[in-house]
């Protein structure tokens, strides 16, 4: 009986770290900015170009911050969500920020498949994003009322992770 | 014979004109050198397979941008790397530091090779004394010595 049971424990086990690996996602590297300042920038708006947009404007919001570009592909999976989010208005304003884009594509976009920014970031070099740690759009981050980056959604934002990650923490920030 | 040289020429315009634009050469070789040795050392986020000395995805090119920007303005090596892991983590570093989090990175093989080597030697020695001399009678000895006989 003993004979077997070390054997089957160490199975076990293997066979557990196996399951959890199987489970990450190599994809999703936890960023260092959760809990600090969301970095400061001012860049000019995507739709008024004469007009700039500095987070700094949002203090005292919950805000979100979606990184979106037209050229990228799952933002295309992720915007009718935002879209709809934004229509019902049950959500809290979402700032876009348009990563390595051409100002009429992004513009074009908009016009194409609806608009659930307040407004959009136009960071034509991507040097907001780099700021941001931005390595795979489409990324959103909830910023709270102070300023502080709370949570990273890393790739398009489904219905589940608004109902489950992304609401629930935003009307806890909201007290 | 005309038909095959205008086909050619159009292939060839056409390469010439879909050709990628080449990558700026480097203006200054000193930066250059050490933005590599840097970003060798360094994980592209975007294909983690690759260092971002090598990586040809956008975001790699502008990270490098970056760094020889950081460079340029006199920053050190570690200040450097401090940039990208402030941004993207620890991730990034193909040597991360020691820390509570990646404790287990750099012991858990050791610690699995003092487990095994540990379970090997007490396995050996249940094993060795498992085993007990054999002693034979005197029968037996004749017909151990009659076959080592026989073999010579």
């Amino acid at each position: 009986m003993n004979r077997f049971l070390l054997p089957l424990a160490v199975f076990v086990v293997l066979v557990g770290f196996l399951a959890v690996g199987l489970n990450l996602d190599p994809r999703e590297v936890p960023s260092p900015l959760i809990g600090k300042p969301a970095p400061l920038f001012a860049v000019p708006q995507l739709e008024v170009a004469e007009k700039t947009f500095s987070p700094k404007e949002m203090l005292g919001k919950v805000w979100l911050l979606n990184v979106w570009a037209s050229w990228c592909v799952s933002c295309r999976d992720e915007h009718p969500i935002l879209v709809a989010y934004s229509k019902k208005g049950n959500i809290p304003p979402v700032i876009g920020l348009d990563y390595k884009d051409q100002r009429a594509d992004g513009a074009r976009w908009l016009t194409q498949f609806g608009n659930p920014y307040q407004l959009s970031a136009f960071d034509a070099d991507g040097r907001v994003g780099i700021d941001y740690g931005v390595y795979g759009v489409p990324e959103t981050y909830l910023i709270d009322k102070a300023g502080v980056i709370r949570y990273k959604q890393i790739g398009p934002i489904t219905p589940e992770v608004m109902e489950k990650k992304i609401l629930p923490l935003a009307r806890e920030l909201d007290k | 014979m005309k038909s095959i040289a205008v086909i050619l020429l159009g292939l060839l315009l056409a390469t010439i004109v879909s050709a990628k634009e080449a990558a700026p050469l480097a203006e200054d070789p000193v930066v250059e050198q050490r933005m590599i040795r840097i970003t060798e050392e360094l994980r592209c986020l975007v294909c983690q397979n690759e260092s971002l000395a090598g990586s040809h995805a956008d975001l790699a090119e502008d990270l490098r941008r970056e760094v020889r920007g950081l460079i340029r303005e006199g920053k050190s090596d570690d200040e450097v790397k401090e940039f990208l892991v402030s941004r993207y983590g620890d991730f990034v570093l193909y040597r991360p530091p020691m820390k509570a989090t990646t404790v287990l990175l750099w012991l858990g093989p050791f610690v699995l090779a003092i487990v095994g080597l540990i379970a090997l030697i007490l396995y050996l020695r249940r094993r060795s004394l498992s085993v007990v001399d054999a002693v034979l009678n005197d029968e037996e000895k004749q017909r151990a010595e009659a076959l080592l006989k026989e073999n010579q």
